[in-house]
């Protein structure tokens, strides 16, 4: 018998029964479809924690968090400066942040307040778009004047009748210390870290004195290139372990790679986890085709034995019976798959992150499908295969 | 192979089954040759062995002892596949339930045989068309067997075990399902087959049917005995006893 021909004869079959066809490839269908949904949902979790990661800086920076844990609770300036002359490091920023109040006439708001150096400017790449950024005389003489995001702008200034563009020139109050403006922050929107855009830059000696700390909380580091970076961690994390006495929760090194590793192989557990609960489902669906085919064998067992007296070998049998299983399988990973998709967009649209599905994804549960129909079918087609053709034509 | 050559050599066969450790012996020593051309039919009672003969003539039941050839080409020993394909080539089956399928049309119905021979699609319907107008059915090839009567399925079945032009026509109990008038149109028809030059064995326990064949032999518990052509049925009747009443009173 041609492979066409047996084709032809099994799908003719399958279709002859649609009810049983349907409810015996339910299992598969919805397997599938499960398995597609959940890879499109990590994928869109994913998706969204590259982005959020994004906002922690390029690909070439890395910070170092000083937790103030152990016998050495801080890093002075001098201290952080000098992490600058490890090799392959371009720029450092050490930062002080706190919390603090501002107030412009009968305005206020809490804010951040970080104490910064001009070199903030291009290792966070955060630029101002109106006025000045602080500049090294500022350090030295401990001035008093600010930088401001234009989230605390609009706090500060829209009550009171003022244009937050005009804010460069005006005077605010800081912790009770009169600040002059000399620059208006670039607009950068939200980070995993918080708002950039709600928070007042000082220069960092002006921040220790009026904050009275000693220390940084913040170092904030550029690599000269990003092949670089984990030499310069190593090297960063050697110098600290040597500050801090060997205190190793005394700080914390991250940077971008490290961040988007750590979240998603939380995401990626848990995807995972998921796609295997759906794959039992798959295995539970091959069960559901094998007892349907089992069924289908015992009914057309009389069929059987006539194909038998008139030719068909056991191997016809068997493809044939073989090709059904795969076909009813196939049919429901192939509906699996479009209710999947559907599904994948309806969560896109919700979650209000792109989804995808990938090609391989699609084409592995449909081949999985096929092979549980092949695996689960096997047993019945052989079953109906080895039925002696005298014993087959006396069954009812 | 000439007109009077044997397509069936059946030599001391025996066919016992094995039932709770006990061997119980079917077929007893049987011998029988039927040539191209003959018309056999094989009589006998329920229970006699008929049906199991029929199967080893068929390839469907292979025999324990004894030999068997099959236009020239032994049986016993030949594998399953060996086997599916001598009943493939040599034997065109009439059952007495017809055995169609029953979600096939009466032309797929005749192709199924040379699907299983692996013919091209086209070579295919036009034997099977050409087997179904043989039998007059013609205009009924797109019908499944519930728009069909049952003497026009037999003629389907008939048209089926045709459409492999093979040399043997295996008929069991062809009448049995059908009403007399037209149990006895498909007995002319293999009448007429018969003239044509096709070598059928006719399977039955109605002595009335075995008549129209040419030539009749008795199996009774498992034993085979020839009856002379047109005697008188006290031949058929034979020395023994039991069930011979009832065959006699059918035919």
């Amino acid at each position: 018998m041609k492979i066409t021909q047996g084709l032809i004869m099994a799908v003719k079959s399958v279709l002859s029964n649609k009810l049983r066809t349907i409810l015996s490839m339910l299992g598969i269908l919805i397997g599938v479809a499960t398995v597609i949904a959940l890879v499109a949902m990590g994928k869109a979790s994913s998706n969204e924690v590259a982005s959020q990661v994004s906002t922690l800086g390029s690909p070439d920076s890395l910070s170092v968090t000083i937790m103030g844990r152990g016998t050495v609770t801080s890093l002075s300036v001098d201290e952080a400066l000098q992490l600058g002359e490890l090799s392959n490091v371009s720029g450092v920023a050490p930062i002080t942040s706190t919390n603090g109040y501002a107030k412009y006439g009968r305005t206020q708001v809490s804010v951040t307040v970080e104490g910064i150096t001009p070199e903030y400017e291009e290792v966070k790449d955060f630029s101002v778009q109106d006025g000045r950024y602080i500049a090294a005389p500022d350090i030295n003489n401990k001035t008093k004047v600010a930088l401001i995001g234009t989230q605390t702008a609009q706090d500060l200034f829209e009550d009171e009748r003022v244009d937050p563009a005009d804010a460069v020139g005006r005077k605010i109050t800081i912790n009770g210390y009169i600040f002059t403006i000399v620059g208006l922050l670039e607009s950068k929107g939200d980070s995993l870290t918080g708002s950039n855009d709600e928070k007042i830059l000082i220069p960092i000696s002006t921040a220790q004195k009026i904050f009275q700390v000693s220390g940084v909380t913040t170092i904030n580091m550029k690599v000269t290139d990003t092949k670089l970076m984990s030499s310069v961690v190593s090297s960063v994390e050697a110098k600290l372990y040597e500050k801090f006495r060997g205190n190793e929760n005394a700080y914390r090194v991250l940077n971008q790679e490290e961040a988007m590793k750590t979240l998603n192989s939380v995401n990626e557990t848990m995807n995972r986890q998921l796609i295997y609960v759906a794959a039992i489902s798959l295995i539970v669906g091959g069960i559901g085709i094998m007892n349907i085919m089992l069924v289908s064998v015992t009914e057309r067992t009389r069929e059987i034995g006539i194909r038998k007296s008139l030719g068909a070998k056991k191997r016809d049998i068997l493809f044939q019976f073989l090709v059904e299983a795969v076909v009813i399988s196939g049919l429901g990973g192939m509906l699996g798959i479009i209710i999947g998709n559907i599904a994948s967009y309806i969560i896109g649209e919700v979650m209000k992150t792109p989804t995808e599905v990938p090609m391989n994804t699609m084409l592995l549960s449909f081949g999985f499908s096929a092979f549980v129909g092949v695996v689960f079918g096997y047993l019945p087609a052989n079953k109906a295969a080895s039925l002696r053709p005298v014993d087959a034509l006396r069954h009812d | 192979m000439t007109g009077q050559s044997a397509l069936i050599e059946m030599k001391d066969i025996v066919k016992y089954y094995k039932m709770a450790g006990e061997k119980m012996t079917v077929l007893h020593n049987i011998s029988l040759t039927v040539n191209h051309g003959d018309f056999l039919a094989i009589v006998g009672p329920s229970g006699s062995g008929k049906s199991t003969l029929m199967n080893i003539i068929g390839c469907l039941d292979v025999p324990n002892e004894g030999s068997y050839k099959l236009d020239g080409m032994e049986i016993r020993g030949q594998s399953d596949n060996r086997l599916t394909e001598m009943r493939n080539k040599k034997i065109g089956f009439i059952f007495q339930g017809y055995h169609l399928l029953p979600r096939l049309t009466a032309l797929e119905n005749c192709e199924l045989p040379l699907i299983y021979r692996g013919l091209s699609a086209k070579e295919r319907r036009a034997r099977a068309m050409e087997a179904l107008e043989r039998v007059g059915l013609g205009e009924r090839v797109g019908h499944r067997q519930n728009e069909l009567s049952g003497g026009q399925q037999q003629r389907v079945a008939i048209a089926r075990a045709l459409a492999t032009n093979p040399p043997l026509l295996l008929a069991d109990e062809p009448t049995g399902a059908l009403d007399s008038k037209t149990g006895m149109e498909v007995l002319g028809m293999m009448e007429e087959l018969n003239r044509a030059g096709q070598t059928i064995v006719l399977i039955t326990h109605d002595m009335e049917v075995a008549q129209r064949a040419r030539r009749t032999v008795i199996i009774r518990d498992g034993v085979l005995s020839e009856q002379k052509r047109r005697d008188s049925h006290e031949d058929y009747a034979g020395p023994h006893n039991g069930g011979q009443e009832r065959l006699i009173e059918q035919a």
